[in-house]
């Protein structure tokens, strides 16, 4: 997969590198600020409060 | 040592039929391959949103804290020009989103300082320990129930389980100082909503006291339960005078 990947980038072996570092920079960000950021609420752990009984939101 | 004695003679076969050709894996090795890599590239993934979780998340709720407490801090100056005349002062509740009070709580680190923000939603709760809409206000007759997170977006409430019987939560407001004494802790079920009422445990009973609940997961990087802390108003001192001394010496 990778092997395959690293087949189809253009340039000498120094391009290569360059071209990959930046695929997983923004791969990592991508994952850091939009990915993880929406599925943080429903992780277990972050459940800290128990249902309000004054209102009806499932805030739990 | 399995792979070299098995890939010595087939390159050897290879080379010797198509000299100048790539060796090709056959399907089932290369697919295994494949399968290989997308496992390791699932670990990473894994272990970045860990590192996310426990580090990345409290940058975010740092800043957040910072625009709080101006916010909030920059309505305590100046002190209000009317001294207090003995009439405990009502808090009105903000809008969600908005600072509710500064707390402070020696038991869980000398410098623990936190803006308490209105409501208990993820948005809210990323920003800070959040306080339950409708419940009572700090001073307020009833019950000031605060929850945070244990071990993700800065860990307000990391060392909740060192609270013991006695300690001071001190609470900051523009109108007073309040004191608040713990009473006790617990180790509840999540759907245990009952710590969270007017009079903990008391469905339909009218308070006359004033407490304070914190509510956060138990264990520590798990939320099979809650852990509830009560306590009890024990001091509250205007802010024409002096800082309550529980604010230095963490006991109420």
């Amino acid at each position: 997969m990778y092997a395959w990947l690293w087949r189809r980038l253009p340039g000498p072996t120094s391009v290569r590198l360059a071209i990959m570092v930046v695929l997983l920079l923004a791969v990592v960000a991508l994952l850091l600020f939009v990915i993880y950021p929406q599925i943080d609420p429903s992780l277990p752990w972050n459940h800290v409060n128990v249902p309000n009984p004054n209102d009806s939101s499932p805030n739990a | 040592m399995d792979a070299t004695a098995d890939s010595a003679p087939a390159a050897t076969t290879a080379g010797d039929k198509t000299p100048n050709r790539r060796r090709r894996r056959p399907l089932w090795a290369s697919t295994l391959g494949v399968v290989g890599e997308l496992l390791i590239t699932a670990g990473v993934l894994v272990l970045l949103l860990v590192v996310y979780e426990l580090y990345i998340t409290g940058i975010y709720t740092r800043a957040e804290q910072h625009k709080l407490k101006k916010q909030i801090e920059a309505t305590f100056t100046p002190p209000p020009a009317v001294p207090s005349t003995g009439i405990p002062p009502v808090e009105t509740e903000p809008a969600v989103g908005q600072p509710v009070a500064i707390m402070y709580a020696k038991a869980l680190g000398d410098t623990w300082k936190w803006a308490v923000v209105e409501g208990v939603d993820a948005d809210q709760l990323a920003k800070g320990p959040g306080h339950y809409p409708k419940t009572a206000m700090p001073g307020g007759v009833g019950n000031f129930v605060v929850s945070g997170h244990r071990t993700t977006h800065g860990a307000p409430f990391f060392h909740a389980d060192s609270f013991k019987p006695g300690d001071a939560i001190v609470v900051e407001t523009a109108q007073a100082w309040y004191v608040y004494k713990v009473t006790s802790s617990s180790v509840v079920s999540p759907h245990q909503v009952s710590v969270i009422l007017p009079v903990p445990d008391q469905p339909g009973v009218d308070p006359t006291q004033k407490l304070i609940t914190l509510t956060t997961c138990n264990p520590r990087y798990s939320a099979s339960q809650r852990m509830i802390i009560h306590g009890e108003l024990s001091e509250t001192d205007p802010k024409t005078g002096p800082a309550p001394v529980a604010l230095t010496t963490g006991v109420a």
